[in-house]
């Protein structure tokens, strides 16, 4: 095949002579991949070939080695390591010379796809000569300044994808000295600086042992704020991104810097470039954020200061905050019509936010005099920028500082809500909504029954505003609303103005003068928070009239008319708000005396739920899923009559390991189920835990979703008892499979010990609903794993990183194995003895749950020591 | 115009995040239930009260029989046990929740260490009861099984109130005397509190747990609309001299009927136990010697007993205590059946102490018992209300017992407030 007359064909405009060549390259790489990798790789290289089929080729050889998916990636991986090494060689070469090429996009193309290969074999400890090479190519004196800037960058990729414990110190060094020289001003130009200082950004993580050397730091640290300074705004926005990373990591180091990066900074933010400026503020940002981090550390631990805590934040201040209050009033006109723009007054607030988290009080003299000097001027940048200071210092100082003032400003915020500019409403509604997040609670009295009728008379008017402004307004309606919730009685304060309330947001919602569905997603979620709120049965009367409506609104969704994709995309977000705000009536309402609202309508709601998924043919919808959960659960037995017709929507969610969620959702209403149906769930257990069993070896499953299958096992356990007995074969397994991986997995990091707990919990929970659900007929098939999991739990017992969860969890699976074997474990209790220390260690907890859960299991493990 | 660095999320995009929200609250939601599935699959669940309404029925002799025929059984039986009691309806209901109270013996001997081992209280004059609360309803059960009162209260899911504290389904039980004239419950003991059963824990631990739990709860409070009565705690305490005067001579909201006396180290123990003792003089109850049918005092000591086979009449321990019998004639004449209770009267010309055993010897038929009667006297009562007629155990022998241990200091305070 003539792979370049393929790969051009590829990118012809013509659909047919596309799809062609793409299924011929497609066979091509199926039927010998070696080769198909080899021949991309000459094509890249040769200079004689066009540029666009020379960009597909390299394009191609990247997707051959990476892939977003990880299982992809270790399959892919998996075939690289195959091809025979005599052509692995001969491809790594044609890089190499590539980086040489006078076409840009083919050294380009080659230095991702040189990172891509070593990305795969450095970690394995192959391809070592490739470091080498590439400093070869910078230190030879004639070396044209093109291939000099793509060994660069090749440089900085392979950094970037490979563990700073892949690469041998005096590499390290090597690396770092090359591209240290390659950023020097007098001796390169532009391109090869500006390749050398990203290099350095991707290099920093490696560069560890330099930087604890105080020479090696002063000299890099030198060489970085002189590039700061640079006369292109490219090269200086590019150092200042690497002053942000240092700052993050190495904040410990960099005091005898801060000085210097103080006056940089401050300059930058002042005078430079937005796009060096917004890196400027950013580094003071990523200092706030390391200063709040070390505070929380400091706060959970009694040993004091054991992390070096500089309070460089503090000791700017009294400059930075200066600084930083000049970036408010450089407002773009159209900033407010995009969600999560990003500008030097957002950029700059933001900062002033994390300042405010770091010293809390002291931030407030600094800036409430700007406040007082703009706040009324009429002139909207100022009025505006007072405003936008006052909201972003609403978190970090405490409550007794603030109140007066919110106390004092309340009135002038509210009357500001009618300010003709819409910027200054829309940052005014904002800020009116961090208050009442912040600062609003059942024991605050920045609201009280003397300012609430006015500033829901505001709100409820002003959620009319242009849509920028009725979205801010739903914000604030949302936490004035959830400041009440927990407060018990005094959730009622609002019920003279909910069905006020109810119809605004219902009518939000269906505003039409909006570019996108946020106003309306906007005002379904605050519904939500309105919902969980009202107090019922006071207001049972209104929940059950909006339930209706909602219902009726779900009902015309299925009447849209679908012509795109986007039409698509618009019904499916809908009826994702609309299960929402049934699911949450039904949570709401459960447990109360206005049960039988829900009851009354639980055939309508499942009709529209079925509905909802006939709709989407491939995935089922997850709010669908979690309001049927609690359909379920509320229904009772009831439910049994929908699982027929359910069950299959069911299975398919239980299926859907490509969306997660879906899936995870899927699990947990499974559980909902068992605990309505009880023994009436059998029929369908078949089906449910084949699924389950199959998603437990899925490869593919993000691991998220096992922990909460194997507690489903014992949902299932426990509605099914006996019955339970034909799986086991299958769950025990699984679960000692999963008990040992639990104990193999490496703690590296803080979201695999949260995992290692979810697993173990979760195992628990399985052997809990076992063991119980067997208790009364089949407890004696559980005694030859009695051994195991007394060792399990006891090995979980020693593990310093169990929380409390696993605790709670093995501490009840404990009772329940005492109390269902009984007597048959008296021995295998009397030997190991550390059931004895650990409830010793949950009597200590202030958690009443444990302790209780700990009493319970002390008087089962009695109970068999002395039976 | 450049997008905010990947991390930093620009501080005026509205907060609002529903949706994850919504799905952590379900998740929580749902591992609530799961554990409350478990725990109620832990034995320390709902069926209590699940059992459903009684129908008011005073109890016929008919069942009575039956009755102690339930109790007979339940001999080995240390703990409530709900799976069992789910399958019972009406009257068997009742029968059930009769055997379930920890029944003090009455003190006929001051037991060892009373002072360091002990607990004593005053007993306030009542009705004792069970009180259960959960899924929004309480509930109080006499000791015969029937239903004394069905009201809201503050107690965990006790009212139909929006409680966020834990699944409705949890049930406590309380322990309790109710005292008519404040209409309050005192609580002597807490038998399993939101689930969790207190049985295999020992009454030193039962008693802080009382105390600390029942105040988290608005259960001591005025009553409301939703917590029609107020329960109290009983001040209990340790039983030195102090504890002993405080219990004994001490000022309390309600009317003494005798002193209580717990073991420190027993657990909650259904049926009749040694660990609890009851004992009174006239200083602290009104009601020391046993009353007739009538609610008087007769002349000669009265008891109940249970009719068996052979003819010899029992108390209520396990194994039952033969005291005396009843000649053929008076069962035929009154038509007495096995298992009925009767009240007899006590001659002291025919008492006679055997190898320690107290034998009423011959015994005259008064009549039967009042109906709602569950059970025949203990042995323990039957001795203390024979010694209360002759020769009683005073305060002072307790307060003798307590100062012949060498550990007690202070030893003159309670002689001297006692001479006044």
């Amino acid at each position: 095949m003539e792979i370049t007359q393929a790969l051009l064909a590829a990118q012809s405009p013509d659909g047919q002579i596309r799809t062609v060549a793409e299924s011929n390259l497609k066979q091509f790489q199926e039927q010998n991949l070696p080769h198909f990798l080899l021949s991309l790789s000459a094509e890249l290289a040769n200079e004689q070939k066009p540029p666009e089929s020379r960009r597909l080729a390299g394009i191609l050889l990247k997707n051959s080695l990476d892939a977003k998916d990880s299982f992809r990636k270790e399959q892919l991986t998996k075939q690289w390591v195959a091809v025979d090494p005599a052509i692995k060689s001969q491809i790594k070469e044609a890089l190499l010379t590539t980086l040489a090429s006078p076409v840009s996009d083919a050294r380009s193309t080659s230095s991702q796809v040189i990172a891509k290969v070593a990305s795969i074999e450095i970690p394995r400890k192959e391809w070592q000569d490739l470091i080498g090479k590439l400093l070869a190519n910078m230190t030879t004196k004639e070396t044209p300044a093109s291939l000099k800037q793509a060994t660069l960058q090749s440089l900085g990729y392979v950094c970037e994808e490979i563990s700073p414990s892949d690469l041998e110190q005096d590499q390290v060094n090597a690396v770092l000295t090359a591209v240290v020289q390659g950023m020097n001003q007098s001796e390169h130009g532009f391109e090869v600086r500006l390749a050398a200082v990203t290099a350095l950004y991707n290099a920093l993580d490696f560069a560890q042992t330099n930087f604890e050397n105080e020479m090696e730091r002063n000299y890099i640290m030198k060489v970085i704020c002189e590039t700061a300074v640079s006369k292109e705004p490219e090269i200086r926005q590019a150092a200042f991104e690497c002053l942000v990373s240092i700052a993050s990591i190495y904040y410990g180091l960099l005091e005898p810097y801060m000085q210097t990066l103080f006056n940089l900074t401050a300059n930058a933010i002042r005078g430079d470039e937005e796009q060096v400026a917004l890196q400027a503020i950013e580094f003071w940002s990523t200092v706030c954020d390391e200063e709040i981090a070390i505070q929380e550390e400091c706060a959970g631990s009694d040993e004091g200061n054991s992390v070096l805590h500089f309070r460089f934040v503090e000791k700017a201040l009294h400059v930075l905050v200066p600084v930083l209050l000049e970036t408010l009033l450089k407002q773009e006109e159209d900033q407010d019509q995009e969600d999560g723009v990003w500008n030097l007054s957002m950029a700059g607030g933001t900062c002033l936010g994390l300042v405010a988290c770091t010293v809390g009080d002291a931030v407030v003299p600094l800036v409430m005099p700007f406040v007082q000097a703009n706040i009324t001027k009429s002139e909207w940048r100022s009025h505006e920028a007072a405003t936008f200071a006052f909201g972003s210092i609403l978190e970090g100082p405490s409550v007794d500082k603030l109140a007066p003032m919110v106390h004092n400003g309340l009135d002038f915020l509210l009357s500001a809500m009618k300010d003709p500019s819409s910027h200054v409403r829309d940052t005014t509604a904002w800020t009116l909504s961090r208050i009442f997040e912040i600062l609003h609670s059942p024991s605050s009295t920045i609201i009280d029954n003397s300012n609430l009728p006015k500033i829901m008379s505001v709100l409820l008017e002003s959620i009319r505003d242009v849509p920028n402004v009725a979205e801010k307004v739903c914000g604030a309606i949302y936490f004035l609303a959830q400041g009440y919730e927990d407060a018990g009685p005094s959730s009622s304060v609002l019920t003279p103005y909910l069905g006020n309330i109810i119809a605004a947001l219902l009518s939000t919602a269906d505003r039409t003068d909006v570019s996108s569905n946020r106003l309306s997603s906007s005002a379904y979620e605050t519904l939500n928070e309105i919902v969980r709120c009202s107090s019922i049965p006071e207001n049972a009367n209104m929940i059950a009239q909006l339930l209706h409506e909602i219902l009726k609104r779900l009902g015309q969704t299925m009447e849209m008319e679908i012509v795109s994709s986007d039409d698509k995309e618009r019904q499916s977000n809908l009826q994702a708000l609309l299960c929402g705000v049934i699911q949450v009536i039904i949570q709401t309402l459960n447990g109360s005396e206005s049960l039988p609202v829900i009851l009354q309508s639980a055939d309508q709601m499942m009709v529209m739920f079925l509905r909802v998924f006939a709709c989407h043919s491939s995935t089922v919808h997850e709010e669908a899923m979690l309001a049927i959960g609690a359909l379920a659960y509320t229904t009772g037995p009831e439910f049994a009559k929908y699982m027929p017709e359910f069950f299959r929507h069911l299975e398919r969610g239980l299926q859907n390991f490509e969306e997660y969620q879906v899936c995870s959702i899927s699990v947990g209403v499974v559980g909902d189920i068992c605990r309505a149906l009880d023994d009436k769930v059998l029929p369908y257990c078949d089906g449910i835990m084949s699924v389950l069993l199959k998603d437990l070896s899925n490869a593919v499953l993000h691991r998220s979703v096992k922990p909460p299958i194997f507690s489903c096992f014992g949902d299932i356990a426990l509605a099914i008892g006996e019955h339970f007995e034909k799986y086991l074969p299958y769950v025990i397994p699984m679960l000692q499979g999963a008990a040992e991986l639990s104990a193999q997995i490496e703690c590296t990091d803080e979201d695999t010990e949260e995992y290692v707990n979810q697993l173990r919990r979760g195992i628990f929970e399985a052997y809990s609903g076992i063991l119980q659900g067997f208790k009364s007929a089949k407890a004696d098939l559980m005694l030859p794993y009695a051994g195991h999991l007394l060792q399990f739990t006891e090995a979980v017992f020693k593990d310093k990183n169990r929380d409390e969860g696993v605790t709670k969890a093995a501490v009840a699976m404990l009772g329940d194995l005492a109390d269902a074997l009984g007597p048959n474990l008296k021995l295998l209790f009397r030997d190991c003895t550390f059931h004895a220390e650990f409830l010793g260690e949950c009597f200590q907890s202030d958690d009443d749950q444990l302790r209780e859960t700990a009493t319970w299991t002390q008087g089962m493990i009695r109970r068999v020591l002395v039976s | 115009m450049a997008p905010p660095p990947d991390h930093r999320r620009p501080i005026k995009r509205v907060a609002i995040s529903d949706q994850q929200r919504r799905r952590e609250l379900a998740l929580r939601v749902q591992a609530d239930r799961r554990s409350d599935a478990q725990n109620r699959a832990r034995q320390l669940a709902s069926s209590v009260l699940s059992l459903g309404p009684v129908t008011e029925v005073e109890p016929e002799l008919e069942q009575e029989q039956e009755m102690s025929d339930a109790s007979d059984q339940s001999g080995g039986r240390t703990e409530l046990d709900p799976v069992r009691a789910a399958s019972l309806r009406g009257p068997e209901v009742r029968r059930w929740f009769a055997t379930q109270l920890m029944l003090p013996e009455w003190m006929v001997d001051v037991p060892p260490l009373l002072d360091s081992d002990w607990y004593v209280f005053p007993r306030p004059s009542g009705k004792r009861c069970f009180v259960v609360s959960s899924n929004g309803t309480t509930v109080s059960r006499l000791r015969n099984g029937s239903i004394l009162h069905r009201f809201p209260s503050s107690l965990p899911n006790g009212a139909r109130t929006k409680d966020v504290s834990g699944p409705s389904s949890s049930y406590s039980i309380l322990d309790c005397i109710f005292h008519e004239a404040d209409e309050t419950y005192y609580v002597i003991d807490m038998v399993c509190w939101r689930g969790y059963s207190l049985y295999d824990c020992t009454a030193e631990f039962r008693f802080f747990w009382l105390n600390s739990k029942l105040s988290e709860t608005g259960a001591s409070d005025p009553p409301s609309q939703y917590h029609r009565y107020r329960f109290n705690v009983v001040q209990i305490y340790e039983c030195n001299l102090i504890g002993l005067q405080a219990a004994y001579l001490g000022q309390v909201s309600y009317v003494k009927d005798g002193l209580l006396f717990y073991n420190k180290h027993a657990h909650y123990q259904a049926g009749n136990t040694p660990l609890a003792l009851v004992w009174k003089d006239n200083v602290c109850s009104q009601y020391v010697l046993d009353t007739d049918n009538q609610g008087q005092i007769p002349s000669q000591q009265q008891v109940v007993l249970e009719l068996q086979n052979d003819g010899s009449l029992t108390t209520s321990d396990d194994p039952p205590v033969a005291l005396g019998c009843l000649s053929r004639d008076m069962i035929a004449q009154y038509g007495l059946r096995v298992g009925n209770l009767v009240r007899v009267e006590v001659r002291d010309d025919s008492v006679k102490l055997v190898d320690g055993k107290l034998d009423l010897g011959d015994l005259q038929l008064v009549g039967k018992p009042n109906r709602s009667r569950a059970f025949a006297d203990t042995y323990s009562k039957v001795l203390f209300q024979y010694a209360a007629r002759r020769a009683p155990l005073r305060i002072e022998d307790l307060v003798a017992s307590i100062q012949s241990n060498p550990s007690v200091e202070n030893s003159q305070a309670l002689d001297i407030e006692m001479e006044g």
